[in-house]
């Protein structure tokens, strides 16, 4: 038995009504898209939205996000840190013996309120312009006896090895909480580190001429679907400052701006940065200059 | 030693809400460390909740639970002053039991 004839489709001469119908279609959908590239200049020109670096970050998932970290952020993780530090912080150590009630953060031996808030800032003891956790460093090996190498073995945790670093860190910016930020920009050293924390942002290197400014200095930019703060802009600075430390989600664990800009660096190609270092200290001084005024919410939330 | 939960409770029409955060590395036992070998696995498998002498929640956990993971529980009928007591065990036999009074 033969199989019954195929219909030709799609190829060969087309029946003059079938034409006729297809032209109206076409018709059609060409209206649709002038008409709703006239009206709903939100939807339509996708492809140049798709194509440019910028989005308006109002989008479905950004809301659904924005919902998640609220409600995260009630039950923050970064609460198990911020008690580890404060124990810590209590607790002898060292060769010397000794809790860390001692340590002067700028308010004042011991005073821990408030002090997350005025920092960077000018130390006349270490004659150094110090963020919180090189002030930390100093007062482990002021008070406690530590070597320096010892204070900072442990300055990024990973899991069971936890960094105490990050713990004291969380504590004391928490003490902050609801205050506005207000770093030393009096003394000279502290002007000088802001200069060059400026210098830095701005200045290109690396295997891609990346700068800071590269990302963080136009609005509503992305690295890949993450938008990222324009740091140039005090609402942005506030509310990217103000939020670190933060509890890392996809880390599950708590990290420092010292680790923030570190990476950042990294993504940029740079030469690993040092633990502590000037470099660092001076973007923080930028940064947390830009974010003067800002309400401290930290410790933070992070995806 | 484990580190402390922090429990918290809130009386509100009734419903007490507890709201707990354990700390824990819940490692699943599939995943890979630096050097290519399985990380042996280690989570938290027994919860249990008592008010006062009596068990409200029980629950076997097992490797999908998130590190450091958070807990909801609302209860019925608790008065002020009782005692919340949330305890857990782990697949190396550590466990942690933390009380807290209801405000």
């Amino acid at each position: 038995m033969k199989p019954p004839a195929r219909q030709p489709q799609g190829f060969g001469p087309v029946a003059p009504a079938a034409r006729a119908r297809w032209r109206a279609r076409a018709g059609w959908v060409l209206t649709f898209f002038v008409l709703a590239c006239l009206g709903l200049p939100g939807l339509t020109c996708a492809a140049d939205r798709l194509l440019s670096f910028h989005n308006d970050g109002v989008g479905k998932a950004s809301d659904e996000m924005a919902r998640f970290h609220q409600e995260m952020l009630e039950d923050n993780p970064s609460e198990l840190w911020e008690a580890r530090g404060e124990q810590l912080w209590r607790t002898a150590a060292g060769p010397l013996k000794a809790d860390l009630t001692g340590c002067d953060l700028g308010l004042g031996a011991g005073v821990v309120p408030g002090a997350f808030a005025r920092l960077p800032r000018w130390f006349a003891d270490a004659r150094q312009v110090m963020d919180l956790e090189q002030r930390l460093v100093w007062c482990m090996t002021q008070q406690q006896g530590l070597t320096r190498a010892e204070a900072e073995q442990d300055h990024f945790g990973n899991g069971p090895q936890r960094s105490r670093l990050e713990a004291l860190s969380a504590w004391i910016a928490g003490q902050s909480k609801g205050l506005p930020m207000q770093a030393g920009i009096g003394h000279p050293e502290e002007q000088r580190l802001l200069a060059l924390g400026e210098r830095m942002f701005r200045y290109r290197a690396g295997s891609h001429d990346f700068a800071c400014a590269t990302c963080h200095s136009g609005d509503h930019r992305r690295v890949r679907l993450q938008e990222v703060p324009n740091l140039t802009d005090p609402a942005d600075a506030r509310q990217a400052w103000t939020s670190w430390p933060a509890y890392r989600i996809s880390q599950g664990e708590l990290r420092t701006m010292q680790y923030r800009l570190a990476d950042c660096l990294r993504q940029q190609r740079l030469p690993e940065a040092v633990y502590g270092s000037e470099l660092i200290t001076a973007l923080s001084m930028y940064l947390a200059h830009q974010a003067e005024g800002g309400i401290v919410t930290a410790p933070g939330l992070k995806r | 030693m484990a580190d402390p939960m922090r429990v918290r409770a809130a009386r509100s029409g009734g419903i007490t809400t507890v709201k707990i955060l354990m700390s824990h590395e819940m490692e699943t036992g599939q995943r890979r460390g630096a050097n290519g070998t399985l990380v042996p696995a280690w989570f938290i498998q027994q919860v249990s909740v008592r008010l006062n002498d009596a068990t409200v929640l029980t629950a076997q956990w097992g490797p999908a639970i998130s590190k450091n993971p958070f807990l909801q529980v609302e209860l019925n009928g608790a008065n002020a002053g009782d005692r919340v007591t949330v305890a857990w065990t782990d697949t190396h036999g550590d466990s942690r039991v933390d009380e807290i009074r209801v405000p």
